[in-house]
């Protein structure tokens, strides 16, 4: 049962098409992120569910009403915005309690209310300060409890974590997740950071250039990816292109066991693997031989570039504790044959 | 980059300048205040005497009062005017998009560089008895009115002057808007009205009140626009002066008026910048 | 998102008519062939600006009145760059009075520095010096060369300047090479700031001017005072003209917004 529904939602500026056809479905309670690069669309189709900006064509159902011509001021839900917009004259407490004022709310009630927001976001001893008295962290706080104190059906995030640094952004993911499950507020947060979307999403919708390529669950989107530019953007990913040949790929000249049906021989393909699927043995051991050209120490694991004869791989490898093969050392690669994916290619893309 | 390192450098580097603004600018207002104390004589002149009778006189006599209050209530109302429109046109200004921002916001605030006599000609050319204001009068029927030589010219007149001054720093204080800010408030119920009055209004006040202060001081001491259209009768404290010290050489009584303005404007900024500080501290909590 | 209602461009409009009104019916009265002040509907002619060139004392004072302001501009700014660079990089006793010095004639109306000055020049005899009538300018337009100057330093780069030192320039160098293009669009622009607010100041000038050094707007506040024909509409209309020409040259090259509302 979709509580919030997007049906072919576009917005044309001149002859340049931001957002196209965008068709989603939200389950209420469910946690939904638009992932895609800058300049796709994702603050566009944002806005336009906030009622910010006007759809060119396409409708947008909540709860089973039309809201598509509805101001923003009577669509009543909640907005993180990208720079957070708190009013900066206004208190911790006093920003929190705008939204219940214009609902014209008791003043007891309102600041009841604004208490228990205060206290869900860990900020009940900043209520009297000025935002600019905040660090970067609280004020994401004060600005997601501005927007749930109003109890909005839907909550809607624009790159909220993007303006923290890298720990503290960690620690906010977290953080969001927790305050999200504990109201339940259904929720969209766009973001261009793919670790982000992966980690705190039921599900993400991945945009490129103005449309939606793939809505799936997280891990779902990791191992099938639908596009390239997906396989690569979520993720890293080794994407090489060959030919079918005796029921193995060959790059290069080398065959590479996988498993594929329906391939006609001699077809063209693209071979795609995760680094992580790869394994290092040692010369002669596995299914193709290697030479380590760099290597990179990322605390929990290593990320190696391996020159082969059918090109360079990333392999990433657990840290055991133990120093593994330096730059140059002789290396094989193996991998389960199941773990190689086998894409043909469209006619004339294989060149 | 430290130019030298001697402790003298600054000295040498500002010194120049320093020297012509104590000269030119410190010295002279002292001397001022002293000749507002100095005795005057119709026939022999400033007398090496002194005397508060200048003070007296200008605090009592009903004609020197009158001036005064005239100039500070076109004063004011020039400043009220200028907030009802200029705030509203800054607004207005920053919501437009490039190019016309760029070009609508030139035409409001260039014609500061374009001198003053110039701008009170126009204005009597356009409110004289045969003015193109009284002509469009006529042409619909209407009797024609009497403009040019009154309070209504002056303050027309005024307030074009004054309205880039207004218009400026209301301009900079919307610039450092998050333009997000007011969609926020629209987002948690706050209709477009509301969403000035409580988000966008705070927060370019301080802007109208320095813009205010600015537009009152130069009112308060116009002098080319209550010259030229304001006319012989109608003076303003500016050409008040002139004429005591052109017309009737009275230069100590000149110079009495002058001081008194001065304090009031110094009087005023004070002010202004105890607000500032009581506003800073209140923000700091 | 963020338009602007057909109320708020009717009220644009007007303001915009309003500020525009005075300067364009100057420009048209300025080419009547009447004698008096009409706005020609027939023929246009040059006839006033001709009659400019009949009055030699409105000649004598526009050229006086470049002068003035061409030698308070540069002075100006010779004092400016060197207080700016001492205000700005040193630390040293004395340093805010010197910058409230420097800034004090934009809150004493012009009207009391005229009356100020002519008091000092009537006990030092010196009434009626040109040279005393460009230190007067300078006072007056000092404080908007500083603060656009200032403004420059304070938005430097200073590691541009150091970089410059560890490739083994010296201070002076630095200061040529480095510093100073990166601050010359302040100075310029200050210049041309400083060069039209001279050029344009009447109230302090009417009080100092002697009738060998009147400048431009004195004269023509006198003349108006006694008498206002077509004539002054033609000179009106030269000095906006020259006006937006300077503004056109100060907007290409720097952003006119940016100055003026940096001056305030
Ligand atoms: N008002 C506008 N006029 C024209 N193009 C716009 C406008 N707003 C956004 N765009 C364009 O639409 C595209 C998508 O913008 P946006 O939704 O902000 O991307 P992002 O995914 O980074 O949030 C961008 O290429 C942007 O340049
Ligand atoms: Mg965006």
């Amino acid at each position: 049962m979709s509580f919030l529904t997007l049906e072919k939602l576009s917005k044309v500026y001149g002859d340049f098409a931001a957002a196209r056809d965008i068709d989603l479905n939200v389950a209420k309670g469910e946690f939904v992120s638009l992932l895609g690069p800058s300049g796709c669309g994702k603050t566009t189709t944002l806005q336009m569910i906030a009622g910010l900006i006007e759809p060119t064509t396409g409708t947008i159902m909540l709860d089973g009403s039309d809201i598509t011509r509805e101001k923003p001021n009577r669509r009543g839900l909640g907005i993180v915005f990208q720079s957070y917009a708190l009013f900066p004259h206004m208190t911790v407490a006093q920003n929190v309690a705008f939204g219940l004022e214009m609902r014209k709310i008791a003043k007891a009630e309102r600041d009841e209310r604004v208490k228990a927001m205060l206290a869900l976001v860990h900020l009940a001893a900043f209520a009297e300060r000025y935002p600019r008295q905040l660090s970067g962290g609280q004020r994401q706080r004060v600005a997601i409890a501005r927007a749930l104190v109003i109890q909005p059906p839907v909550l809607l995030l624009d790159e909220p974590l993007s303006n923290l640094d890298a720990k503290l952004r960690e620690e906010m993911q977290f953080e969001l997740r927790r305050i999200q499950q504990r109201v339940g507020t259904t929720t969209i947060m766009v973001t261009h950071d793919q670790a982000e979307a992966l980690s705190i999403s039921d599900r993400v919708v991945v945009m490129e250039q103005g449309r939606m390529t793939q809505v799936d669950a997280p891990y779902k989107l990791y191992e099938n990816p639908a596009t390239p530019f997906i396989s690569t953007f979520v993720g890293k990913m080794n994407r090489l292109e060959g030919i079918w040949r005796k029921g193995a790929a060959e790059v290069a000249g080398i065959a590479l066991p996988a498993e594929a049906g329906g391939l006609a021989e001699g077809a063209a393909i693209a071979v795609s693997i995760r680094p992580e699927k790869l394994v290092l043995k040692t010369p002669g051991q596995g299914r193709i031989d290697g030479t380590i050209a760099n290597r990179f120490f990322l605390g929990g694991s290593w990320l190696f570039t391996v020159e082969t004869a059918a090109g360079a791989i990333l392999v990433s490898a657990p840290n055991d504790g133990e120093e593994p093969a330096r730059e140059g050392a002789k290396v094989a690669l193996d991998w389960a044959p199941a773990s190689l994916r086998i894409e043909p290619l469209a006619q004339g893309a294989a060149a | 980059m430290s130019v030298g390192r001697s402790a003298a450098t600054p000295f040498w580097l500002a010194g120049p300048g320093a020297l012509l603004f104590l000269g030119l600018v410190v010295l002279p207002l002292v001397l001022t205040v002293i000749l507002s104390f100095h005795v005057y004589d119709h026939t022999t002149g400033i007398k090496n005497e002194f005397t508060l009778a200048h003070y007296a006189a200008v605090f009592s006599d009903e004609y020197y009062l009158g001036i005064f209050w005239r100039t500070l209530r076109l004063a004011g109302l020039t400043t009220l005017i200028c907030v009802l429109i200029g705030a509203p046109e800054a607004y207005i200004l920053s919501r437009m998009r490039d190019p016309w921002r760029s070009v609508f916001l030139l035409v409001i605030i260039g014609p500061l560089l374009v001198s003053v006599v110039v701008r009170a000609f126009g204005w009597s050319m356009l409110l004289g008895s045969t003015g193109l204001v009284n002509q469009a009068l006529q042409g619909l029927g209407f009797d024609s009115v009497r403009l040019l030589y009154t309070e209504t010219a002056i303050v027309i007149a005024l307030v074009h002057v004054m309205l880039p001054f207004m218009v400026i720093p209301v301009w900079t204080a919307l610039q450092k808007l998050d333009p997000m800010v007011e969609a926020a408030a629209w987002s948690l119920g706050a209709s477009h009205f509301t969403a000035l009055r409580r988000v966008v209004l705070p927060q370019v006040s301080l802007g109208m009140l320095s813009g205010s202060l600015i537009v009152f001081g130069l009112s308060a001491s116009a002098f080319a626009i209550p010259g030229l259209l304001g006319g012989r009768r109608l003076k303003m404290a500016a050409t008040l002066v002139y004429d005591e010290y052109m017309h009737e050489l009275n230069w100590p009584l000149g110079a009495t008026i002058a001081i008194i303005v001065l304090v009031a404007n110094l009087v005023i900024m004070l002010a202004y910048n105890r607000v500032i500080e009581t506003r800073a501290r209140k923000a700091l909590g | 998102m963020q338009k602007n209602g057909p109320i708020a461009l009717l009220f644009h409009t007007l303001v915009v008519a309003f500020v525009l009104a005075p300067l364009v019916v100057i420009c048209l009265v300025a080419f009547t062939p009447e004698n008096t002040l009409s706005i020609p509907t027939t023929s246009f002619s040059l006839r006033w600006f001709r009659e400019i060139f009949r009055h030699p004392d409105f000649v004598a004072s526009f050229v006086n009145s470049l002068w003035l302001a061409t030698l308070a501009a540069t002075l100006s700014v010779a004092i400016s760059v060197p207080a700016a660079l001492a205000i700005d990089r040193y630390e040293f006793p004395g340093r805010d009075a010197l910058n409230a010095l420097f800034l004090s004639p934009l809150i004493i109306p012009h009207l009391v520095l005229g009356v100020a000055f002519l008091r000092l020049f009537a006990l030092i005899g010196a009434t009626g010096s040109f040279g005393w009538l460009v230190a007067c300018h300078v006072v007056v337009i000092t404080p908007y060369v500083l603060r656009l100057v200032m403004a420059s330093f304070t938005g430097l780069d200073r590691s541009a300047e150091q970089a410059a030192m560890t490739l083994g320039a010296s201070h002076w160098t630095v200061f040529r090479r480095v510093t100073a293009p990166m601050i010359l669009p302040g100075i310029t622009g200050g210049w041309l700031l400083a060069f039209i607010n001279s050029f344009d100041e009447l109230t302090m000038s009417i009080f100092v001017t002697s009738p060998q050094t009147v400048t431009l707007p004195v004269r023509m506040y006198m003349y108006a005072t006694e008498s206002i024909d077509p004539m002054m509409a033609a000179v009106s209309a030269l000095m906006i003209a020259l006006t937006a020409a300077a503004m056109l040259v100060l907007d290409r090259a720097f952003g006119l917004d940016k100055i003026l509302v940096g001056q305030k």
